[in-house]
């Protein structure tokens, strides 16, 4: 177990930035979360902590020890490979024990802590089959009773996931937090999947373009967003451009450009996130915290729209009103049975509750 | 950047480049140097004399090189691509059977194959003389010799490039492209020119060059056939014979010119962007053929092939069960026994060459497998500044006519050198080895780069993860894992050591005289049989060799070729 320190790292290929003086602590014990679309640097951030890259500036440290250039192998991170990489020639016995062995530890341990760690992860039944002979969530879970048997300081996963179908993923999502609770082993995990990431994390790094955008709590990311990449990477979102006009003590006032007229927000840390007098400024609404009614509505932020498009999914149903030619928005309800579905064509009622909307900048461009 | 990775680099590539350095790039500078001497002075004399009227039959064999060399491309073409079309197009009873019998040719050791065919088709040969008898004509209808009977050999020897290139470039074809140009009214004939040609050309221009360079290299066919034909590898044995060692200096000089000049072509034009096919892995789907009669005729078609193709076999087998004495002017054979194989096993004397084939060859392998896994982990797995270097490097002895690296051999270790120790090789048992060591290099690393190329990188850096030091993982994970691949290269280069002819025949002593040098003696003296049975020695080991690399490790027949 222990704390990852990053102190300004940036990695440079040839012409391409890949990673931008990134400044992070990973407390120990954390679950934590690399989350971003793909190619902005997720990877060689875990590589640089799995040391198969050094940084070209910067600092990493494991518990105040400066690990920037030690090797691999002598990091004692366990990792777990997008596809796997179990060793082909191995049975699933051998290749768990295969981390133990180079500690040179003796034959009767290994045994013991190969049949515990299978246990662990329900695969003791298949301790002798070659890894070519099991499912891809089986060999999901060598690789990852393969990092976890070497008791290693810091855990890494990078997109465990992403080559399972849905169910499985559901299923081994479950497993991996299962095994790190109990191991309580410092946990980095490398997603694109924003649901996976929230559903995960006990903090979640949202990256861009090889720049961290913003750290939180899974409530603080989707709630709080810092501007308007954040908040539409994570969840669905109404993002629409405003400028400020004016403000009282206990709400500010915006316009908004494509509608030609004015929305109020409260003013509250929670609402309104930092930004300059320069920034471009959106606001964001969740689908959920959306308004919409065919009877008038009371109160601040109230438009009017057509219904274009309903759209039921099961559990919720998404409204889509357009309030003009360009703007379009999303709402979105619990299924509560057909009375209360809206139809195509009606006109209706939108509100924005005015400590529901979040004003952000836009994301800094590099 | 990584100071330990790039001291480990560093430390893996000093001993390729010493090596490849002191025996590919050093012999051929030497040869280089050579060819600029007249007499022991720097001089151009041997170029102008090659190009000039005075040595006219030079310049003439390289014009007959260069021309053999594009008909035999073009014959190859016209045997292997239609045999591949039909063979994974069409299913008719014994299509397998006879797709397999197809790539027979390359069971044949080259020299064994040209006196096979002498054998068959030449003046005395079998076929010409049986169909006199049967007809009852004065002379033989037809026989080979010279041009024909190099081209008959070549078109033999090589169709199976085209053929197996087609083979996988029409497998790969996702059949649905084809059935999509159907769908859109083109015709079948329309559908081959417009969708499937195009995307068989990269494999067919790759097969082409091929066949173009091994046929300029071209050494037993001539060597046995040619009579006064010149062509210019034989050119240069006739200069290393004659003692004009500065000739033949010049002549392999200009004969690598054209080869490396392909070689880098042939890189080049691998190396472009071309369209690969987007989905892969689909089954090749095939046409059964309804049409009884059509069905049969492809039938016999077949069956007639395949006596065509296993002729030369057959006849090496025949003549090995010729005992000595038992053929010598009547037009067949008078009797059949084993003694050829008895007196192989139980001769010293005879036993002699395929001993010492054998030791050379395992002695060259030694270093081939060694040597060849750590080149092409380097050029692999390996990031340094050079890296084109050193993959020409390698290739190199591989774009070389043979008789150009015997010359080379000759050239550099004919005086003592640091490379040999301050030793002279020519003329001791070693020079064999070291050329079949730098003649056979290419192919392992080839075979084995390709099982590298297959080896995910995470595998390796999972195992460093894991805390394991790179030999460790090298030994524990990479080894096993490429194995095979490498095995069956390297048993491809033992049996083709074995075969090896002409280095052999300008580097051999009569202390290491290996089997073909013995197999020429052996024909020189009329004792067919026995020369037979040398040649059945090397086709029985190429074939436990490829049953071994099909059935142990996994690589098909045709993959081994190369
Ligand atoms: N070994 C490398 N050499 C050159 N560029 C690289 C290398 N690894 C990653 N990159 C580049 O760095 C950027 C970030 O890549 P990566 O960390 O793999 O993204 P992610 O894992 O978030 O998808 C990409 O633009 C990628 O092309
Ligand atoms: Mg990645």
């Amino acid at each position: 177990m222990s704390i990852v320190h990053l102190e300004t790292i940036t990695k440079r290929f040839g012409d391409v930035t890949a990673v931008k003086e990134l400044d992070l602590l990973i407390k120990e014990g954390e679950f934590f979360t690399f989350l971003g679309p793909s190619g902005c640097g997720k990877t060689t951030t875990l590589r640089m902590i799995a040391g198969f890259y050094y940084p070209t500036e910067g600092i990493v440290k494991f518990n105040e020890r400066n690990m920037t250039t030690v090797s691999p192998e002598n990091r004692n991170t366990g990792m777990v490979f997008q596809n796997y990489a179990l060793f082909p020639h191995m049975t699933v016995f051998e290749n768990v024990a295969f981390g133990l062995k180079v500690r040179k530890l003796s034959k009767e341990i290994i045994k013991e802590k190969v049949e515990d760690v299978l246990k662990k992860v329900r695969l003791e039944q298949y301790i002798d089959r070659q890894v070519s002979q099991l499912s891809g969530g089986q060999q999901q879970r060598v690789a990852l009773a393969r990092a976890i048997v070497i008791e290693p300081d810091i855990l890494l996963l990078d997109e465990p996931l992403s080559n399972l179908d849905a169910r499985l993923r559901d299923e081994m999502r479950t497993e991996i937090l299962r095994l790190q609770q109990e191991y309580k082993i410092t946990t980095i995990y490398v997603t694109h999947d924003q649901v996976e990431a929230l559903t995960m994390s006990d903090r979640i790094a949202v990256f861009s373009h090889g720049v961290c955008q913003q750290v939180g709590t899974p409530t603080e990311i989707y709630n709080e967003p810092i501007n308007d990449f954040v908040a539409e990477f994570i969840g669905e979102t109404n993002l629409l451009s405003i400028d400020y006009v004016s403000k009282t003590p206990d709400l500010h006032s915006y316009q908004l450009c494509e509608l030609d007229c004015k929305v109020e927000v409260k003013n509250d840390g929670a609402n309104i996130a930092a930004y300059d007098q320069t920034d471009k400024l959106s606001m964001s609404i969740r689908p959920e915290a959306v308004i919409v009614s065919e009877k008038s509505l009371e109160g601040l932020n109230v438009f009017k729209g057509i219904v274009k498009i309903v759209q039921f999914t099961g559990a919720a149903v998404h409204t889509y009103v357009e309030l003009n030619e360009t703007v379009l928005i999303e709402s979105t309800n619990l299924n509560k049975g057909p009375a209360t579905y809206l139809n195509v064509g009606n006109e209706v009622y939108v509100q924005f509750p005015a400590e529901q909307i979040r004003v952000i900048p836009e994301m800094k461009k590099i | 950047m990584l100071n330990a990775e790039r001291r480990k680099t560093i430390l893996l590539l000093i001993p390729v480049f010493l090596i490849l350095g002191g025996y590919v790039l050093y012999p051929a500078l030497r040869t280089a140097l050579e060819s600029i001497h007249k007499n022991g002075v720097f001089s151009l004399q041997n170029y102008s004399d090659f190009f000039g009227a005075k040595a006219k039959a030079n310049f003439e064999a390289l014009w007959n090189s260069v021309w053999i060399s594009l008909a035999s491309v073009f014959f190859s073409a016209c045997i292997g691509l239609p045999l591949a079309y039909i063979f994974n197009r069409y299913d008719f009873p014994g299509r397998k059977f006879f797709a397999g019998i197809a790539i027979m040719p390359i069971v044949l050791p080259s020299l064994v194959g040209v006196m096979a065919f002498m054998f068959l088709y030449g003046e005395a040969g079998l076929i010409p003389n049986a169909i006199k008898d049967i007809f009852n004509l004065k002379n033989v209808p037809f026989s080979i010799g010279g041009i024909s009977g190099i081209l008959l050999v070549h078109a033999y020897t090589m169709y199976p490039y085209f053929y197996m290139t087609s083979s996988s470039a029409l497998g790969n074809i996702d059949p649905s492209l084809e059935e999509a140009a159907s769908n859109l009214g083109a015709s079948k004939f329309k559908v081959f020119w417009k969708v499937t040609f195009p995307l068989l050309t990269p494999g067919l221009v790759a097969a082409a060059l091929l066949v173009f360079m091994v046929s300029m290299a071209s050494f037993s066919a001539p060597f046995l056939l040619a009579g006064g034909f010149r062509v210019l590898s034989l050119q240069i044995y006739f200069s290393k014979i004659n003692g004009d060692l500065e000739m033949a200096a010049t002549q392999s000089v200009i004969l690598s010119m054209v080869s490396i000049s392909f070689l880098l072509f042939m890189r080049w034009y691998q190396s472009r962007k071309d369209y690969r096919m987007a989905s892969k892995g689909i089954g090749a789907h095939r046409s059964e053929v309804n049409n009884p009669l059509l069905k049969w005729v492809m039938v016999s078609i077949g069956i007639l092939a395949m006596i065509v193709l296993l002729l030369p076999h057959a006849t090496l087998l025949i003549l090995s069960l010729v005992p000595d004495g038992a053929w010598t002017w009547q037009t067949y054979p008078q009797s059949f026994n084993f003694e050829n194989f008895i007196l192989l096993f139980e001769d010293p004397y005879i036993w002699e060459p395929v001993k010492n084939s054998l030791i050379m060859a395992f002695l060259a392998c030694i270093g081939v497998f060694i040597f060849g896994i750590f080149t092409s982990y380097a050029l692999v797995k390996r990031k340094f500044f050079g890296k084109n270097l050193l993959d020409i490097l390698v290739m190199i002895p591989w774009a070389l006519p043979a008789t150009v690296v015997g010359m080379n051999m000759i050239l550099a270790f004919n005086t003592p050198s640091p490379f040999s120790f301050g030793k002279v090789l020519v003329g001791t048992f070693w020079i064999l080895p070291l050329a079949y060591f730098v003649r056979f290099l290419p192919l392992v690393v080839r075979s084995t780069n390709a099982v590298l190329e297959q080896l995910d990188d995470s595998i390796e850096e999972a195992a460093q993860n894991l805390g394991a030091k790179w030999f460790y993982t090298f030994r524990k994970v990479v080894l096993p894992i490429i194995m095979p691949g490498v095995l069956s290269g390297t048993l491809l280069a033992f049996v083709q050591a074995v075969g090896e002819f002409p280095t052999s025949v300008l580097l051999y002593t009569i202390g290491n005289r290996p089997i073909s040098i013995e197999i020429m003696n052996q024909l020189r003296m009329f004792n067919i049989g026995q020369a037979a049975a040398y040649g059945m020695i090397q086709v029985g080991l190429i074939a436990i060799v490829m049953f071994i690399s099909s059935k142990f490790l996994g690589v098909k027949a045709e993959k081994s070729l190369g």
